[in-house]
C-alpha cells in the first residue's frame, strides 16, 4: 500500500522518541521506519468535537508530527459528555486553544497548527493542501461534501467517520483507486429530513469508538500497512454492539471522481445542500406559519392574552426545562387533536423551533385556522427571556 | 428476509431495528415494508417512486445499485437488506 508520506526525507528519531515510542518500535509493522513516517506525517482534523477529540488525542500519542485542527467553536458544557479533549475548566474557551493545551501536554514535541475558521470553498484547498491526510469529524452535510470534493481534487485521502444516536459509519474515501463520499451518497438529504446530533442526541461513547477507528485508519495509511477501509463502509451499532461491513464501489459516473468528472472546482455547498439564507419575510412567515419571537410570546403572556401554548417535545426534555406549555409530544399530536382547541390561537414550541414548525404546519393542514411557531424555541427563551431556564 | 432499519427511520416502524418480511424480490419486500409502515415511504422513495439519492440499499454486503437486476433481484429468506441513509453527526454542538 502506498503511503502519502513516502516521498519526503524522513526525520531522525531523538533519544526521547526512542523511549516514548518503544512499544511501536518493537512492532515489525511500525519499527524505526514507520515511526519516522509518523513523525513526518501531517494530518488535518476537521473539527475538534466528538470525533476529533479521540482522533487528535491518539494521533498525538502515536507520534504524528504535525496535527492541523480546524474549529471556530467554543467549549460548551453540553460538549463534555463526549468531547473528551476538553475539560470543565475550558467551558467558554476556544476549542482550538483547549485542544492544543491537552495535545501538547500529552506530547510536547507535537506541532499543532490551529485553523480558527469555518472550512469554506474559498479556503479549503489552501488549508487541506498543506496536509498528507484529512480526517473528517464535522457535523453537517455541506462541510462533508466540501471536505470530500477538496480531498478528491487535491488527491488526499479522506478518513471519514459519522455518528447518530447509537450508530456510526467509518470509511476511507478519495484514495487513488477507491470511491469517494459522493460515490456512496451522490446527494445530501433535504434540510430538516435527517436530524442532527443536537436534535437527535448521541451516545457520548459512540464518537469515541468511531473517532478511534478513524485514528487507526490514519495511522495505517501513514505506515502503508494492513487493509484500509477504502472501498468498505464499516457500520457500528453500539446498542446491539454489532459491526457490519458493506462493499463500496467507485461510481464511474461520480461527478467528482468518476471517469468524466463534471465537478472540477469547489462549489457553493450550502446551496448544494439546499440551505438558503433566510429572508426577512421568511423570518416572519415560514411555509405559511407566522414565526413568533420569544419576546412577543412573553409580552402576550404578560398582557394576560389567551395563548394556547403547546410543547411538542418529549417527556424527558420537559423534565429538563419547560416554559409553561401543555406537553403533547410531536408523535402524539395526531391522536390528541381533541386536546387542542380549534377556536383559540395555537402557539407551538419545542427546543429550537424546528420540530414545532413541522407540527404547526401539520395543525394548519388539519384545519386549525390560527397557528404560530415560537422561533428559536426554549433555547431562545433561555437566551433572551429567562436565563434560569435550563438549556440542553 | 431481514430488513435492517437504521436509527433515524426506526420511529416509522414502531421503534424496531429489524423487520422480517417474506417476499420474492427486493422491490416486493420494500413495497410490503412501506405498505405496513406508510410513513416510511416518503423517507425511502421520491414522489416518482425512485429510491432517494441519500438512501443506500444493500443486499447482504452488496450495493443494490450494482446488482445486475437492481431492485428486481430475487431474494431468499436468509438474505438481509440494509437501509443506509446518510448521517452527518460528528462534532455536534
Amino acid at each position: 500500500m502506498a503511503t502519502p508520506v513516502e516521498s519526503i526525507p524522513l526525520p531522525e528519531l531523538t533519544t526521547d522518541d526512542l523511549s516514548r515510542y518503544s512499544r511501536h518500535l518493537i512492532l515489525p509493522e511500525v519499527g524505526m521506519e514507520g515511526q519516522r513516517k509518523l513523525k513526518a506525517a501531517r494530518v488535518l482534523c476537521v473539527g475538534t468535537g466528538g470525533l476529533g477529540s479521540p482522533l487528535a488525542f491518539y494521533l498525538a500519542a502515536a507520534g504524528v508530527g504535525t496535527l492541523g485542527l480546524v474549529d471556530f467553536d467554543v467549549v460548551d458544557a453540553s460538549n463534555l459528555q463526549r468531547q473528551i479533549i476538553h475539560s470543565t475548566k475550558d467551558i467558554g474557551r476556544k476549542k482550538l486553544d483547549s485542544a492544543e493545551e491537552k495535545l501538547k501536554a500529552l506530547n510536547p514535541a507535537l506541532n499543532v497548527v490551529k485553523h480558527e475558521t469555518m472550512l469554506t470553498s474559498a479556503n479549503a484547498l489552501e488549508i487541506l493542501g498543506d496536509y498528507d491526510i484529512v480526517a473528517d469529524g464535522t457535523d453537517n452535510f455541506p462541510t462533508r461534501y466540501l471536505v470530500n470534493d477538496a480531498c478528491v481534487l487535491l488527491g488526499k485521502p479522506n478518513v471519514y467517520g459519522s455518528i447518530f444516536r447509537f450508530e456510526g459509519q467509518a470509511s476511507v474515501f478519495a484514495t487513488a483507486d477507491g470511491p469517494c463520499y459522493r460515490c456512496l451518497y451522490p446527494e445530501p438529504p433535504p434540510p430538516g429530513l435527517v436530524p442532527s446530533c443536537a436534535e437527535g442526541g448521541v451516545l457520548g461513547i459512540l464518537p469515541g469508538l468511531v473517532g478511534i477507528m478513524q485514528a487507526t485508519e490514519v495511522i495505517k495509511l501513514i505506515l502503508g500497512k494492513g487493509n484500509s477501509l477504502a472501498g468498505r463502509l464499516l457500520l457500528v451499532d453500539a446498542l446491539e454492539m454489532k459491526f457490519r461491513e458493506l462493499k463500496l464501489r467507485r461510481n464511474p459516473d461520480c461527478p467528482v471522481c468518476g471517469t468524466n468528472p463534471t465537478l472540477t472546482e469547489l462549489i457553493d455547498y450550502q446551496q448544494f445542500c439546499g440551505i438558503v439564507p433566510e429572508t426577512k419575510e421568511e423570518k416572519r412567515l415560514k411555509n405559511g406559519i407566522p414565526q413568533m419571537t420569544v419576546k412577543e410570546l412573553k409580552q402576550r403572556i404578560d398582557a394576560g392574552e389567551d395563548v394556547q401554548l403547546i410543547d411538542v417535545r418529549e417527556p424527558y426534555e420537559y423534565q429538563i426545562a419547560q416554559i409553561g406549555g401543555k406537553l403533547i409530544p410531536q408523535n402524539d399530536v395526531p391522536q390528541r387533536l381533541h386536546e387542542i382547541d380549534r377556536e383559540r390561537e395555537v402557539v407551538v414550541h419545542c427546543r429550537s423551533g424546528a420540530r414545532s414548525q413541522k407540527i404547526a404546519e401539520f395543525l394548519k393542514q388539519a384545519g386549525y385556522p390560527n397557528v404560530a411557531n415560537v422561533a428559536g424555541g426554549i433555547l431562545a427563551w433561555a437566551d433572551e427571556i429567562d436565563p434560569s431556564v435550563q438549556k440542553y | 428476509m431481514t430488513i435492517y432499519i437504521p436509527t433515524p427511520l426506526r420511529s416509522y416502524v414502531g421503534g424496531k431495528n429489524a423487520v422480517e418480511i417474506e417476499a420474492g424480490t427486493i422491490a416486493a419486500a420494500l413495497a410490503q415494508l412501506t405498505e405496513a409502515n406508510p410513513e416510511l415511504r416518503q423517507h425511502l422513495f421520491t414522489g416518482e417512486g425512485k429510491v432517494r439519492a441519500f438512501v443506500n440499499l444493500y443486499l447482504n454486503d452488496e450495493d443494490v445499485r450494482y446488482l445486475p437486476a437492481k431492485e428486481d433481484t430475487s431474494v431468499r429468506a436468509t438474505d438481509t437488506l440494509s437501509i443506509i441513509p446518510s448521517i452527518a453527526g460528528g462534532t455536534a454542538r
